[in-house]
Parts: structure tokens; sequence; C-alpha cells
């Protein structure tokens, strides 16, 4: 078959600048052909290559004591929790092909996330999302969101992996380019794990699992352009997912690295073959020589191009120790999986890419990717204009409430507020035995078997909050996920990030993005948890609207004992109610702002992290002590609605309260503010004293609201909500607009 | 007390083979092993377990491939011969596939895939899945896309003329009413027995519910009552 001629023209179809076209020719000394120019495109896209996010990524804390394999080194993040055990997390974005194929783009961003993990020997023990919507009132959001979820429901159920944790958000910047983010968490034994390295010349080079097709061509340069008018015509970019395969690939992996045949393998997502062997090639120091003519084609005529660049689902590349090459090719027979020599290892740094006797690239491996030569750019940055103008909104100007009653009800049947029970019933949560609390609570915590320990696990951000103040709104996302594992009863141990942006071409998208990253870098360092990998996903951007910064944290935590797990809900009657920390009448950015009064102004909810850190400590040691029952941070809808949610989570037992919450200025701005860094605790009456005593010498703030106990909550003598009502806002809100009775 | 050995199928797509592994041997502390749905050995079992997941992906209609893989016919002898078989969640599927067990299961009424803890009616104790029941209403989760049993009018009466119908869904209370049905089955079906008694398939995973720190052991009590058949 004879190649289209390669020139600038095509270098820039394919997304590439003219100046990166020039140092590929001077690189190679020639013009690249045309599948030596596709693996350039994709390997110095924006998704492979971080080209515009790297340098300043590399800010963020990666060391810690536990730290074992720490970002970029690896698919994935390592940290040691003891025991010979590590877990193993990552998050990462499929927004794009959601945004045109709802169902398919979120089952391979679970997919693509679980082999993340399993390529690293880590059984996958939870998986977690993050999602964002329009409104729901708009009939595409709505079947994007349906779509979504059942996508990650039938993927994680048929793989068989709990899906525990996560969040949804719905706000119209978000309607034409949706966000989803999949995390997932394994566990491995710290001396079984795997790397994707590529040595030892002569050693075989395998492609394992799925075969091969047209799917998914040029995802990645599709993940790195923004949402258009054509982007329906990328569908065909977008890949399909097969999660019984994937289970099989699962078993046949793990087996191969448990039997210690193998020097390293790496999963094939964005940029398929062309992005595994030059990534592993390039770790390894080492060279490959492959011949397309052996991997398993699923269509006929396939070019070189072609089979470079797809982005078929459900495979991986393997290189086998030499002599177990037929023992690797045995354990793929049983689970009924190809398994093909497609080459080897070389000594020279060289990806040598034959076709049917041709040679059909020639490339420098280290020249492709991340770390070597591909392009790192530091862009341009200007502060965005409306900033100053949102920050000096006069909140004294909002009218006061009329009824405190009616504002509450709204607020509380918010949909960020209620609880996504329709969403997380689609998912299994419980398979594999280990979920002691599974969805609905501050975080899900896992235990692991055979040990005294669990883990808590959690996503988290509020975009509002860093489109109003990205510093501050990384911040604070880092700091509300680490609160909720420690709500949990763990200690927060590592986050991975998800940072979904704007076009980064935009100044003023660069300088947002360069504030949520230094917010969030020193909220790590500040609450010791350091940055194990993540994703970065930019042009998240339709022609109807740019969507909210939103740098998701997903966070883990360890839990030392069974006895630490506290949840969040009120567990007995007569239980006291108290308040860790203090209110400061903030209302910018809130619920109560956006629901009551349609407005998304004034700055985000301030945030001490050291302060913040003196809460999560003094929280996680009275856990520790056995003083307190339950644990609840308050967060959108400010402490009435999450007083509302202590008394309600537990649906089928539910338990009320009365209290007397400290009003400052006026109640409304009391009652609905998102002031930081503050929980609602329950102690029994026989820890009063023990509990007063202990925080009091921690020198935190803290106030006793009232008690437990009785059918409705009650609030300062004056308000009375009948629980029964407030679950049904809280469980029934999503299902009744999703539900449609046929 | 005698302990019977526990064999579980391990089809490719199992997901729920390692814990239905896990709540018998390693909780309950009975003998329990392994079954690959290649081999043809039974491996001296005295109780077979077709565990849930998605034994061969269930992209056809579920449990529709898996009647075929070569344990089967062991396993079907296995059956005739009186052997006791528990099929659960995808199990049952494909008991109900193989007609080991009468009625078929259709996608759930809301077409939407359900995990929750749901309440279980038990409808007879003189089984030997349910001898050791004590309690009138179990609390097991169910999770599948698919549960929604349906059978001809005959075999529905029949079913409930033979004392077949093991479990239904029902309220905390025992109310079987349509609220608490959550896929749609007939009658509010949720497990159900062959005619000679020793072949249970049920939606509800019993498994998962045999474990104090996930805080529910409802499910321990079918399995005590199938190891207590062996003991008289």
């Amino acid at each position: 078959m004879i190649e289209p001629l390669v020139t600038l023209e095509s270098a820039l179809e394919h997304g590439l600048t003219e100046e990166e076209y020039s140092w590929i020719i001077n690189k190679l000394g020639r013009a690249p052909n045309f599948t030596e120019l596709g693996v350039y495109s994709v390997m110095w896209s924006e998704h492979c290559s971080y080209k515009n996010s790297i340098a300043l990524l590399k800010t963020l804390p990666k060391d810690g004591g536990r730290v074992l394999v720490g970002a970029g080194e690896e698919n994935a993040g390592l940290i040691d929790i003891g025991d010979g055990l590590a877990v193993c997390f990552k998050i990462e974005s499929h927004n794009h092909p959601s945004a045109v194929e709802p169902y398919q783009g979120a089952a391979t961003g679970v997919g693509g996330i679980l082999r993340d993990i399993f390529t690293m020997g880590a059984r996958p023990i939870a998986a977690l999302n993050s999602l964002r919507f329009g409104n729901l009132d708009d009939p595409r959001t709505k079947y994007l969101f349906e779509g979504v979820v059942k996508g990650i429901g039938d993927y994680g159920n048929c793989f068989g992996v709990p899906t525990v944790a996560g969040e949804v958000y719905f706000d119209e910047s978000y309607k034409g380019n949706p966000l989803v983010n999949a995390m997932a968490v394994g566990i491995v034994k710290t001396n079984q794990t795997a790397t994707a390295t590529a040595k030892g010349a002569g050693n075989p080079v395998m492609i394992v699992g799925s075969s091969t097709g047209r799917d998914g061509i040029h995802g990645a340069t599709f993940a790195s352009e923004e949402i258009s008018a054509k982007s329906e015509a990328k569908r065909p970019s977008v890949q399909v997912g097969d999660p019984f395969t994937e289970k099989l690939l699962l078993e046949a992996t793990l087996e191969i690295i448990k039997e210690d045949i193998i020097i390293g393998i790496q999963d094939m997502g964005a940029a398929g073959i062309a992005c595994s062997t030059s990534e592993m090639s390039a770790r390894g120091k080492s060279g490959m020589k492959i011949d397309l003519q052996h991997v398993p084609l699923r269509e006929s005529g396939m070019t070189s191009y072609e089979i470079m660049l797809s982005e078929s689902q459900e495979r991986m590349l393997v290189v086998a120790k030499k002599e177990h090459e037929a023992d690797v090719k045995k354990i793929f027979d049983k689970w009924d999986l190809n398994c093909e020599t497609i080459g080897y290892v070389t000594d020279e740094n060289i990806l040598e890419i034959d076709y049917y006797g041709e040679r059909k690239a020639t490339l420098d491996a280290d020249h492709l990717v991340l770390g070597g030569g591909a392009p790192v750019y530091y862009r341009e940055t200007k502060k965005p204009e409306y900033l100053d103008k949102k920050h000096s909104f006069n909140f004294q100007k909002i009218p006061q409430a009329e009824s405190i009653e009616n504002t509450f009800f709204k607020v509380f049947s918010s949909l960020n507020i209620v609880s996504k029970q329709w969403v997380y019933e689609q998912y299994d949560s419980m398979v594999r035995t280990n979920t002691v609390v599974g969805p609905g609570c501050d975080a899900a915590v896992i235990r692991i078997k055979d040990t005294d320990k669990a883990l808590a696990v959690k996503t988290d951000c509020n975009g509002r909050y860093v489109f109003l103040n990205p510093r501050r709104g990384a911040m604070i996302a880092v700091a509300e996920s680490a609160r909720n594992v420690v709500c949990s009863g763990g200690v927060p141990l590592g986050v991975t990030n998800c940072l979904n942006f704007g076009n980064p071409y935009k100044p003023e998208v660069y300088w947002t993005f360069k504030e949520a990253v230094e917010g969030m870098a020193e909220a790590c360092r500040i609450l010791q948890t350091p940055v194990t990998g993540g994703n970065v996903s930019f042009y998240n951007e339709s022609p109807e609207s740019s969507v909210y910064p939103t740098p998701t944290i997903g966070m883990v935590g360890l839990i030392e004992k069974p006895s630490h797990i506290t949840e969040s809900y009120f567990r007995n009657s007569g239980d006291s109610v108290y308040l860790l920390g203090t209110d400061k009448e903030e209302l910018g950015g809130s619920e109560y702002l956006k629901v009551i009064h349609g407005l998304v102004e004034g700055n985000s909810p301030g945030i001490d992290l050291l302060l913040e850190k003196q809460l999560q400590d003094t929280l996680f040691n009275l856990i520790r002590e056995g003083l307190i029952q339950s644990a609840h941070d308050i967060t959108e809808g400010g402490i009435l609605c999450a007083l509302a949610e202590c008394c309600i989570i537990r649906n089928n037992s539910m338990t009320g309260a009365k209290v007397n919450i400290p009003v400052g200025t006026r109640e409304d701005f009391s009652f609905f503010s998102e002031s930081q860094t503050r929980v609602i605790v329950s102690v029994s009456q026989e820890k009063k004293k023990d509990f007063e005593k202990f925080v009091s010498a921690s020198g935190f703030p803290f106030i006793l609201l009232g008690i437990t106990g009785g059918d409705s909550l009650d609030i300062n003598d004056r308000y009375s909500f009948r629980l029964e009502e407030l679950a049904d806002i809280y469980f029934n809100t999503i299902s009744g607009i999703m539900n449609v009775k046929v | 007390m005698k302990s019977p050995k526990f064999g579980i199928v391990v089809y490719p797509g199992s997901n729920c083979d390692h814990d239905a592994y896990y709540a018998v041997k390693k909780q309950l502390g009975f003998d329990a092993d392994f079954l690959w749905h290649k081999e043809k050995d039974l491996k001296n079992s005295d109780v077979i377990i077709l565990p849930g997941g998605f034994s061969y992906g269930d992209y056809l209609r579920t449990g529709a491939v898996a009647r075929f893989s070569p344990i089967m016919d062991k396993v079907f002898n296995f059956a005739e011969t009186g052997g006791i078989v528990i099929g659960i969640c995808n199990g049952f599927q494909i008991l109900l596939e193989s007609n080991l067990l009468p009625g078929c299961m259709i996608q759930n009424e809301t077409l939407k895939f359900i995990c929750r803890d749901v309440y279980l009616k038990v409808e007879t104790k003189s089984s030997i899945f349910s001898s050791d029941i004590k309690k009138d209403i179990l609390r097991i989760p169910v999770a599948h896309g698919e549960g929604n049993y349906y059978a001809d009018e005959n075999t529905l009466s029949e079913l409930n003329a033979n004392s077949q119908i093991l479990f239904r869904y029902s309220s905390e209370t025992g109310d079987t009413g349509k609220l608490f049905n959550p896929n749609g089955s007939l009658e509010n079906i949720a497990g159900i027995l062959n005619k000679r008694g020793n072949i249970l398939g049920m939606m509800p995973h019993p498994e998962r519910a045999c474990d104090n720190s996930l805080r529910n052991t409802d499910g321990e009590s079918i399995f005590y009552s199938v190891v207590k058949s062996f003991n008289y």
C-alpha cells in the first residue's frame, strides 16, 4: 500500500505545530514517513506528552515516607501500607469520548484506569468516579448522565470491582463538555509488583488480550482539542469496551507477574502500540524490533499507521523473559486470550517497525516520550478579568430569605446535595466482600482481608470554588477529600489528581491552571499527602461553554483498626452534637447563592491549611480514643444540610436532633455558609466529659450544638423539619427526574 | 459436625467465586475448593456452588453460554443423582438456562442494574437450604441486571403447590407487596428449588452476608442448613 506523502500541511492536520514538525525533521535528518508522523503526532499530543503541564506538575510534592513508586515513574503510584502490602491508585479522565458517546466513553474510562492498576501487579479492589454534567432539565444532559452511569456500572460490575464512592455535580458550565473521571485502587504484595520496562536484548515482545481494530485511532489527539460541532463525526475515535475480556486479562496478567516470568508489562491505552513500545523502550533505555504482521487483527486491510495508532481496548504489551516465552503463552491460553510475539528487545534505543517485509518506521524511542524528547512548554499566563469583579461582590445586597423553611427545602433539594442513590445503586458496590462502608457516606471504607486494616477512599472537587479562586479552590479540594478520609477514621496517605481545564493556549486558562497546581501543591505539603500521579485533561471547552476549572482529587487513607471506622450519621438518641470549627459566614460560590439567588459570585471560602491540619489531627485522635460516635464534614449547603444528612443518611434507622446553630449577622448566612474546616460529631453522654477535655486541650475551637433524638430536625427552637420529608427529598429527587414511567 | 466439601465452579467471568470461597471456607470454616470450568472433575465435592458474575461475558443471554462449558456435564450428573447445587445470581441464571430449574430470567423492570440490601421472606423451612434458618425475614444484598424471574402460569402454580418458592422479596416485616420487589419478578420470587429439592437458585447473594465485619450475617444460615443436612 502506498502511504500518503508527508508535508508540513499533513503535520499540521495531525495537530503538530510547525515548530514541532521542524524538530522532528532535525532529529530524523529527513521528513518522517506517514506511519512515523502518526506516531509522533499521538506521542506529542497533549494527552500523551503532557507538554503544556509537565513543568508545573513537577512542582507537586511527590515524596513521602510511605511512597514506593512516585508520580511519573510507572503506570500508577504505589504507597506502602505495611504487612508487606502496598496500595496502588490513579485517576484518569475520559471527558471527550463521553461527550460524544457516553456509554462507551465512560466504560472505557473505567477499563483504562483498571488496566493501569493491574499492570502494576495489583488487584483492583475499588473503583471511584467523579462526574460533572449540565442541568438535568436538558434532554441531552439526561442522555449523557444516564449513559455515563450505565457505562461505568456495566464495565465495573462485569469486571468484578466494587464501585464504592464518587461525586456527581450538575452545573450548566459542564453542559457541552461533561467531565468523566474514573479512579481505581488496587492492592499488591510489595515483592510482587511489575514494572513497565523493556530490557535485555532478545527478550520477546508480546501483544496480549484483544485483537486490534480500527477503533479509537487518534483518540489521544481527539482528547487534545476542544469539543466542537465536528466532534460528533469523531464518534469512531471512541473505543468500545469489553469488560469480560478485561477480567480475563486481569487474571492472566496477575498470573504472569506472580510467576515471575516477565521483564515488564504496560497497558495499551491512548496511542496503543505506538505509546507502549516507545515508553517501555525509553524506560529501559532499550529499543525494539517489531513486525506488525504478527499483531492479531479484527479487521482486514489495516495499514501500519492504523495498527500503530489503534486504541482497541483490553490489550497489553509484555516483555517476557526469553526462556519463559512458552510459559507466558500457556497462561494466556488458559484464559483463552491472544498472546503473540511481535518482536524482540534490542540494545539500541531505536524502534524499528516492519510490516510485511517493509520498514515502516525507524524512530528514537526516547525522542518520542515525555521526559525524553517530547516538547515541554511554559505557556503565557494572564489573570482573568472576571476575578476582581467577582471578589468585590457585595453580599449585603442579597435580600433576606422570606422563609428559612422554604429556602432550606430548595437548597436541600439541589441536585448537588441530594443523595446520588439513583446512581450508585446501578453500581455493584459490594462484590469482593470488602465494602464496610459503601457509597453515600463521607468516604467509602474497604477492608483488606487477612489484616486489621482498611482503606478510606474519596474523590472531591468543587469547580465553582476553583472558578472563583483557583488557588484556594484546589486547596479546598485537597483539604476536603482528606477531611472526608479522616471523618471515616483514616489517615490520609496520598493523592491522585485529575486536572480538567480548558485550552492551555488561552493565557487566562493557563493562569488558572498554574494557580490551581500551586494551591494543590501547598495543600498536599501541609496535609502530608504526596501526589502519586494522575492525569491532565485540557481543552474542556465546547462552543456553548467553558467548564469550570476542575482539579479533581482522589484521596486514599489508611484505617489501622476496625474500631476506627466511623460513619457520618447519628447512631443513637441522646448523644450530644458538637461542631468542631467556626463559621465565618462565607457565601461566595455557595449552593445557597446559586440555588436561591441564581448567582455565582464572591470569593471561594477561605482555607487555613494549618488549621485544617489541626482539625484533622484532632478528629483522628478523637476517633482513635473512641470518643465520638459519628463525624460528618460541612460542605455544600452549609451546616443545615450537613445536620439533615447526619439525621437521615442511615435511611432505615433515622435519628433526629435538636440543635442551636449560632447566628451571626443573618440567619440565612449562618445556616448556609460554606466555611471550611468544620465537622459535626456526635458523642455519647458517658464520653462527653472526656471529649470536651480532649478537644479543649487540643486548642481547636468547638461548641455544643445540641442533642440527638426524635423524628425531626429542630433548629434554634424556631424551625422543625420532619425526617420523613427530608429523606423523601434526599433519596427520591434524582430518581424522580430520571425514572420516567413507561 | 461433619463438614461437606463445597465445590465452587469458576467460569472465566465469575467474579463472586472468591467471595463464595471466602464465606464458606474462611468465615464458616467448611471445606471448599475451586472447580475450573475447563476441567471435568468435581473433586469429590458434596455441594456445588455456581457463583455470581458474568460467566462468559453474558453478551448473549445471561448464563446462556455457561451451560455448555466442559464441567457442566459433571454438574448435571451430580444434580440428577440428588447432589446439592446452589446457583447464586449468575449461577441461578445458568441453572435456568440449563433447565435444572424451571422458568427464565429477563431484564430488571427498570432496565437498570440494581445493587442494594433487600429483605427476603423465607417461605418454607422444610427444605435442605432453609432448615436451619432461625429468622423469618433475611436481609441479603442483590446485585444484578437480569433478575426479573418469569415463568408461565402452569409452572408458577406448580412452584407454589410444591413449596418450591423458597424466598420472596419483602419488606422488613414480611410484606411481599409490589413496592418491595426490586426487579419486577413474578410473585416477588427471589429464590426457587427444583421439585426434588436438591437444587436452589437465588438472585440475592448470601455469600455477601456471612461476615460480622461487613455488618451482616443473615446469609450464614443458608449454608448452615446445607451442612446440617449432612449430619442427620
